[in-house]
């Protein structure tokens, strides 16, 4: 049986860690993901887990002894935020690009400068192409259920490339929730075991990892490389379904509220969907046609999933928490503004920044954005194309 | 049984490194892989970080190691060599090794830019962890691979091409840092080698094997092509840099400092610096005091070690 429990997103995440034992553990602490690294040292210390835990002398080392280890067949985690998972960047491309499966909790930071430790998705947005399965949370559960999932679909044979499980710092990884933890041997039969195709250690057959390619075979292999994270859609659903069977709780590609007649819609990530659907229910009970897209898996992004729902719609706003200066808006809204191309239908597109450093969204500056929506969508006028949400300017 | 530092049976046995490399002629990597390669029955992977051995050794499709190998990046063979550890422990004690249950050893090779200046976090890292790996700087004074810029292991005097002698500045003007010490003070197993002293190498290369815990040797590799220097003449270039004490052969074991070849007799330091064209401006005219300025600081250093072996 489950047993419900009251955790915060750190103690989430080392919950499923605890359950999964991993091989190898290596991380270094950065507010806000630092609890997740110390309950998993306590938990070895205490002998509740049997991972060879590592405490490298810098994030650049512990993603580096992850593609280590995960050459060498381990089942690998870490765990970081913003300025960690910033120096981590030159090697999270080479976990990916020779398809290390590894899984990376992030309680996600804004960056620096001016220094700041709380939420925004500036590094996880950093890190887009680098080639990683990218998996947002809207709360505890989430996080603990993805992580869980995480290593199921990096571990597997079509898809062998490293996950990256992010909640939003601060509001998630250090606010309790209820939640359901379940049992710790239905999760180790879940997860079963990692089963790598080559590895370093099988030393009666040497293999060279990492040689050098020129021009005539990297182009080859990058694209080789990509086949991947193109394959882990099918992935991820089947774990998804799995999931369900197992422990109840659904998962997609992203969840929707309400949108069934929805004529406007906002799009978000992570914990800000919570926020919005009690906006969504209050405007509802007004007779407002709104409904809310939570995306949850952000790479590989699932571009025509999103605009099949999206492309019937009125008007659509897309909630970045991260910016993409000199762009064309923020990273989420160029990715579901290029989903919707192809289309013949489709919605009124703006963006909002918002949440930056960890600046509050409340139910009342969602509501001012389904109101403008309604306005665009009964005028066919957009106005500004990008807007700042509770700034000062 | 440990393996006998007798050319003949080294000699005999298989080479884990083949020929087909791309390494200069007269590159000194090969002579020192040969010799660790051989030092341990147990299998051995290796870790490699970027530069001349990495570039020269695997170039798709074709790979000159015959043991399992892995290169991650530039400055991080440390923490690679650490983690490859960390997995081998892990699955050793949960009784999933490939093939059943085995010693393995994991070996990482770094030339001196990857281990003195931009790897040496990483390393230190891993040496203070006490992973139970072996680090071997293949120091060749250069970023070789990169055209031979300088480094932190670069001599005093040498014209590298970012400190290139000119007509103002006489080439790099810091003394190269005292890494062999530094990983000394990681209080492990630490030791200078020269690929022209191979027993003394094989040895010192066992010994950093066997340990069960971290070791560390600083290989003096000589490097004809950013030395400026024949061909041919790398082993005794090695040689002479033992004689005239600008290498001195040591180890600190257990924290004591022993130095493993007394010159017998004296080799002045220009014999080191005249075949090299790095150093060619120190020998014109007005360029007098860096070759003093050389020797003064070689014998010092001698002198310090000497005294170091005495505590
Ligand atoms: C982070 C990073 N910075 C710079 C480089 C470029 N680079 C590759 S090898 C190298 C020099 C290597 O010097 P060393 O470690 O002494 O090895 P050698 O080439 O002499 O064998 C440099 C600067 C790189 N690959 N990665
Ligand atoms: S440049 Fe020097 S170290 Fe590099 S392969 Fe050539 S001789 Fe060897
Ligand atoms: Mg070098």
């Amino acid at each position: 049986m489950a047993t419900k429990r009251v955790l915060n997103g750190n103690a989430a995440i080392a919950e499923a860690i605890r359950q999964i034992n991993p091989d190898v553990v290596a991380a270094y602490p950065i507010t806000p993901s630092t609890a997740i690294v110390e309950y998993i040292a306590k938990f070895v210390s205490d002998g509740l887990m049997t991972t060879e835990f590592v405490t490298p002398e810098s994030e650049h080392s512990a993603m580096s002894m992850c593609v280590g280890a995960s050459a060498a067949g381990a089942r690998v985690f870490t765990a970081t935020a913003s300025q960690g998972l910033a120096l981590m960047f030159e090697i999270l491309y080479i976990a990916s690009s020779l398809r290390l499966p590894i899984v990376a909790g992030i309680a996600n930071r804004a960056l620096s400068a001016p220094i700041n430790i709380h939420g925004d998705h500036s590094d996880v947005m950093g890190v887009r192409d680098s080639g990683w399965i990218q998996i947002h949370s809207e709360n505890s559960q989430e996080a603990y259920d993805n992580v869980i999932q995480a290593f199921r679909i990096g571990e597997h044979k079509d898809v062998s490339t490293p996950v990256l499980v992010t909640m939003d710092g601060f509001i998630l990884s250090h606010a309790i929730q209820d939640m359901f933890v379940e049992e710790d041997e239905k999760v180790k039969a879940f997860v079963g075991e990692r089963e790598p195709l080559y590895t370093l250690l099988d030393v009666e057959n040497p293999i060279t990892i990492g040689p050098i390619d020129f021009t005539d075979y990297y182009f080859e292999h990058k694209r080789s490389q990509f086949v991947g994270i193109e394959n882990a859609p099918k992935v991820i659903l089947e774990v998804a379904e799995e999931f369900k069977k197992e422990f109840g709780r659904e998962y997609g590609f992203f969840e929707l509220y309400k949108m069934d007649d929805a004529e406007v819609a906002i799009v978000v990530l992570g914990s800000t969907a919570g926020t919005a659907k009690v906006v969504v229910d209050e405007l509802r009970s007004k007779g407002k046609k709104v409904g809310l897209m939570k995306l949850r898996v952000y790479r590989p992004f699932p571009a025509k999933e999103v605009a099949d729902v999206l492309s019937n719609l009125k008007a659509v706003a897309v909630l970045d928490r991260a910016a993409s200066p000199g762009g064309v808006g923020g990273p989420l809204f160029t990715d579901v503004r290029a989903s919707l191309y192809e289309y013949t239908n489709k919605p009124i597109l703006v963006d909002y920044i918002y949440g930056l450093g960890g600046r509050d969204i409340a139910p009342h500056h969602i509501a001012e954005v389904y109101d403008r929506l309604e306005k665009i969508a009964a005028t066919g006028e957009r106005g500004e194309l990008l807007s700042y949400i509770n700034l000062r300017e | 049984m440990a393996i006998r530092a007798r050319l003949k049976d080294l000699a005999a046995m298989e080479d884990k490194f083949v020929s087909g490399h791309g390494l200069c002629p007269g590159c000194g990597i090969p002579l020192m892989l040969r010799m660790v390669l051989r030092a341990t029955e147990h299998p051995l992977i290796a870790v490699n970080a970027t530069g001349c051995l990495e570039v020269c050794s695997s170039g798709f499709p074709y790979t000159a190691w015959k043991v399992p190998w892995m290169h991650n990046a530039f400055e991080n063979a440390g923490a690679t060599a650490a983690g490859v550890e960390a997995a081998y422990k892990a699955l050793k004690r949960r009784g999933k090794l490939p093939g059943g249950d085995k010693k393995i050893k994991i070996v990482a090779f770094g030339g001196d830019g990857g281990t003195y200046d931009i790897g040496l976090q990483s390393l230190s890292g891993a040496m203070e962890r006490g992973h139970d790996i072996v680090y071997i700087c293949y120091d060749n004074q250069s970023y070789a691979n990169t055209g031979g810029q300088r480094s932190g292991a670069t001599p005093f005097g040498a014209s590298a091409t970012t400190s290139p002698a000119g007509s103002k500045i006489p080439g790099k003007l810091q003394w190269r840092k005292n890494l062999t010490e530094i990983m000394a003070a990681h209080g492990i197993y630490a030791a200078q080698a020269s690929v022209s002293h191979w027993k003394d190498l094989f040895q010192k290369a066992q010994k950093a094997i066997e340990i069960d815990g971290p070791a560390f040797i600083n290989v003096l590799i000589p490097c004809p092509t950013e030395w400026k220097t024949k061909i041919e003449d790398g082993v005794q270039l090695a040689k002479i840099a033992v004689e005239s004490k600008v290498w001195p052969l040591y180890e600190v074991e257990n924290g004591k400092y022993k130095i493993n070849y007394y010159p017998k007799k004296e080799v002045d330091v220009t014999e080191w610096l005249k075949p090299q064209g790095r150093f060619s401006h120190m020998f014109k005219p007005g360029n007098e005091w860096m070759i003093e300025e050389y020797r003064k600081k070689v014998l010092e250093e001698w002198d310090r070690l000497v005294r170091l072996t005495k505590v």
